[in-house]
């Protein structure tokens, strides 16, 4: 099922019209998105060094999640919001780049990797808590973790780019099959 | 004296006319430079927001600003090194955008604040300062730092 009919009818929205063609609104939401990198992820990332043993090895790692959850989880909110209603500005050509739809799947195991980190060695983490480097589960989850969201950032950053957006043809077909582009043939 | 001619010449520059060329280095050096801003941010938000005692209180804030010190030099050393590499690459348009203007003077009280005030109340040892100090430091950079991400975004706005 494509989600192309419901992104049209989206574009057409009053206020995604506003957003778009506003001339402060849309910077506004951008950058607050941006800003928020540097609480959520930025926080990511410190969680990630210290699941790698790479900074605050002395502070048990319970101590270190327990401290940043409420931040990460106020940070993620507003990422969430500000990237939602970046999209409602622009939802066509949004839903179809190749850029974006590689980001959301990104954050997809981004959030596999949580799932599976919380439901394995974080159930045991009173074992391993106090250790300044922490087992192999909890460093190959802080991998992980910390790859994808570098990944992440560049997807995002490329969303902008328009080098294989559907109005630009010919594209390879892979292009326009991973975009889901409407392609009339000849 | 007008700082054109300088800003010109480093349009001239082969690393600057290399990443013009090019249509993947720009958006790739932009990535990375997003990339240190996070961690960037991230330590100077967690020590600011432990010093605004909202955050992190078992760890003392002496600690914490040594423990994500590294991360920080390095993240900034990043931030300077990419930012400089997509200046060069178009120095002439940055010269006549507000925001560019906006972002390196933020950039250079944030740094010198960073690395002078901040640095010294943050690793005093407890006692030693009052909280009010450290608080409105604490305020200050934050500021300054978002003065920094916020004009940076926008110079992608002032075509």
């Amino acid at each position: 099922m494509s989600l192309l009919p419901f992104c049209q009818w989206l574009s057409e929205t009053r206020w995604s019209i506003a957003l778009h063609e506003s001339l402060w609104a849309y910077p506004l939401v951008e950058s607050t998105h941006v800003w928020s990198l540097a609480l959520f992820v930025g926080f990511t990332v410190l969680l990630d060094l210290r699941l790698l043993g790479l900074s605050m090895r002395l502070a048990p790692a319970s101590e270190v999640v327990r401290r940043l959850r409420p931040w990460m989880i106020a940070g993620f909110c507003l990422m969430v919001v500000t990237g939602l209603l970046l999209f409602y500005a622009i939802p066509v050509r949004t839903y179809q780049s190749i850029f974006f739809r590689s980001k959301v799947t990104l954050l997809a195991l981004a959030g596999v990797n949580v799932w599976v980190f919380q439901t394995s060695v974080w159930r045991r983490v009173a074992e391993w808590d106090r250790d300044p480097v922490p087992p192999k589960g909890a460093r190959l989850a802080g991998a992980a973790s910390l790859l994808l969201w570098i990944c992440i950032i560049f997807a995002g950053r490329l969303t902008a780019y328009n080098w294989f957006d559907c109005d630009r043809q010919p594209q390879a077909a892979i292009v326009n099959w991973a975009a889901g582009c409407v392609v009339e043939s000849e | 004296m007008s700082l054109l001619p300088i800003f010109e010449w480093c349009e001239t520059t082969v690393v600057g006319q290399t990443i013009r060329d090019s249509l993947w280095l720009f958006p790739v050096i932009e990535a990375l430079h997003l990339v240190a801003f996070a961690v960037l941010g991230g330590t100077v938000l967690l020590v600011n927001l432990r010093i605004l005692g909202t955050a992190f209180a078992s760890e003392p804030v002496a600690r914490l600003a040594r423990d994500t010190r590294p991360w920080q030099s390095g993240s900034l050393a990043a931030a300077l090194a990419s930012g400089s590499l997509l200046f060069l690459s178009e120095p002439r348009k940055l010269y006549y955008s507000g925001p560019f203007w906006v972002k390196m003077a933020s950039l250079a009280l944030a740094i010198l604040f960073t690395f002078t005030v901040h640095r010294k109340l943050t690793l005093a040892d407890e006692g030693q300062v009052g909280p009010h100090p450290r608080k409105l430091a604490a305020l200050v950079s934050i500021a300054l730092w978002s003065g920094v991400a916020w004009g940076g975004r926008w110079i992608g706005f002032s075509g």
